[in-house]
């Protein structure tokens, strides 16, 4: 009944694409206009946090290396924290805008764990190959939200930050585990499948 | 023609760019995941579900790009625009 990772991916994918969407209507009206409904103004927050909390059933039930363990873990963690984290500034119970911090240490530390828990190079296959763009993509990706924190207007990084989600859910849709990438494809990594 | 008029005007124009980018974010992902099906139609288990596993009926990527679309469309797009407008009237 377990489904095979890439109907993971696919699910994730559409959560991140959702994440995506919302975060551009947000850069295209602005906050004021965003936050004008309360239960809009918690959405994307709270579909992060909750895409941390399905990342632990992931953790326990995709674990075939200790470092795939220690990679969802990882972003369990830092998702439910990004996502806690803008959900306490909107509330109001958190204060300090350096809480936005966290969500540049969550793209840096994701990112960073695509690409430590990717054994195989660039073109063993689609996953490894995608496995690596997104490490990088996040953490390159990591500056929007970093910059956001001490230019929070900024149009700019604002649609940058929107669309290296929209970005990431390409990605994710366009895995496949067992596939070619651009013609390649290990004979080490079995039969390909649809 | 008064340049208050003109930039009035190109206010006007400005607003109705932005509602309009507003409301094409959900069909444009629709479109998306329509043309992915006309690519990938096997992945459209439904049109032939004989034999299929639960998890390739149960979740066909392409339908869940169009029903991200369509829960964007039709549940966070109409009171963006609503309060945009609103927003730009001063209410």
């Amino acid at each position: 009944m377990q489904p095979p990772a890439e109907f993971v991916h696919w699910m994730f994918a559409t959560g991140v694409l959702l994440v995506g969407l919302c975060l551009l209507a947000q850069a295209v009206v602005g906050d004021e206009v965003w936050r004008r409904r309360a239960w809009r103004a918690y959405l994307w927050p709270s579909l992060a946090f909750a895409m941390g909390v399905f990342m632990w059933p992931v953790m326990v039930f995709f674990t075939n290396s200790t470092i795939h363990m220690l990679a969802h873990g990882s972003w369990a963690q830092v998702l439910m924290l990004a996502g806690g984290a803008e959900l306490g500034l909107i509330r109001g119970k958190l204060h300090s805008p350096y809480w936005r911090l966290t969500m540049p240490l969550m793209f840096a530390v994701s990112g960073s764990a695509f690409l430590i828990h990717e054994q195989n190079s660039w073109f063993f296959a689609r996953a490894a190959f995608l496995h690596h763009l997104i490490g990088w993509t996040l953490v390159i990706g990591a500056v929007f939200p970093l910059l956001l924190v001490f230019r929070p207007r900024s149009q700019l990084w604002r649609t940058g930050f929107a669309l290296t989600f929209v970005v990431l859910s390409v990605m994710l849709y366009s895995d496949r585990d067992l596939a070619p990438v651009f013609g390649h494809l290990s004979p080490e990594a079995g039969a390909q499948h649809r | 023609m008064s340049t208050q008029l003109l930039s009035e005007r190109a206010a006007v124009r400005y607003r109705t760019a932005r509602a309009r980018l507003i409301s094409t974010l959900g069909p444009a992902t629709m479109l998306g995941g329509v043309l992915w099906a006309f690519l990938q139609p096997y992945r459209i288990t439904l049109l032939h579900p004989y034999g299929q596993g639960f998890w390739w009926l149960a979740i066909e990527p392409p339908l869940l790009v169009i029903v991200a679309g369509i829960v964007f469309a039709f549940l966070v797009a109409p009171g963006v625009i609503e309060d945009l407008e609103e927003h730009e009237d001063g209410l």
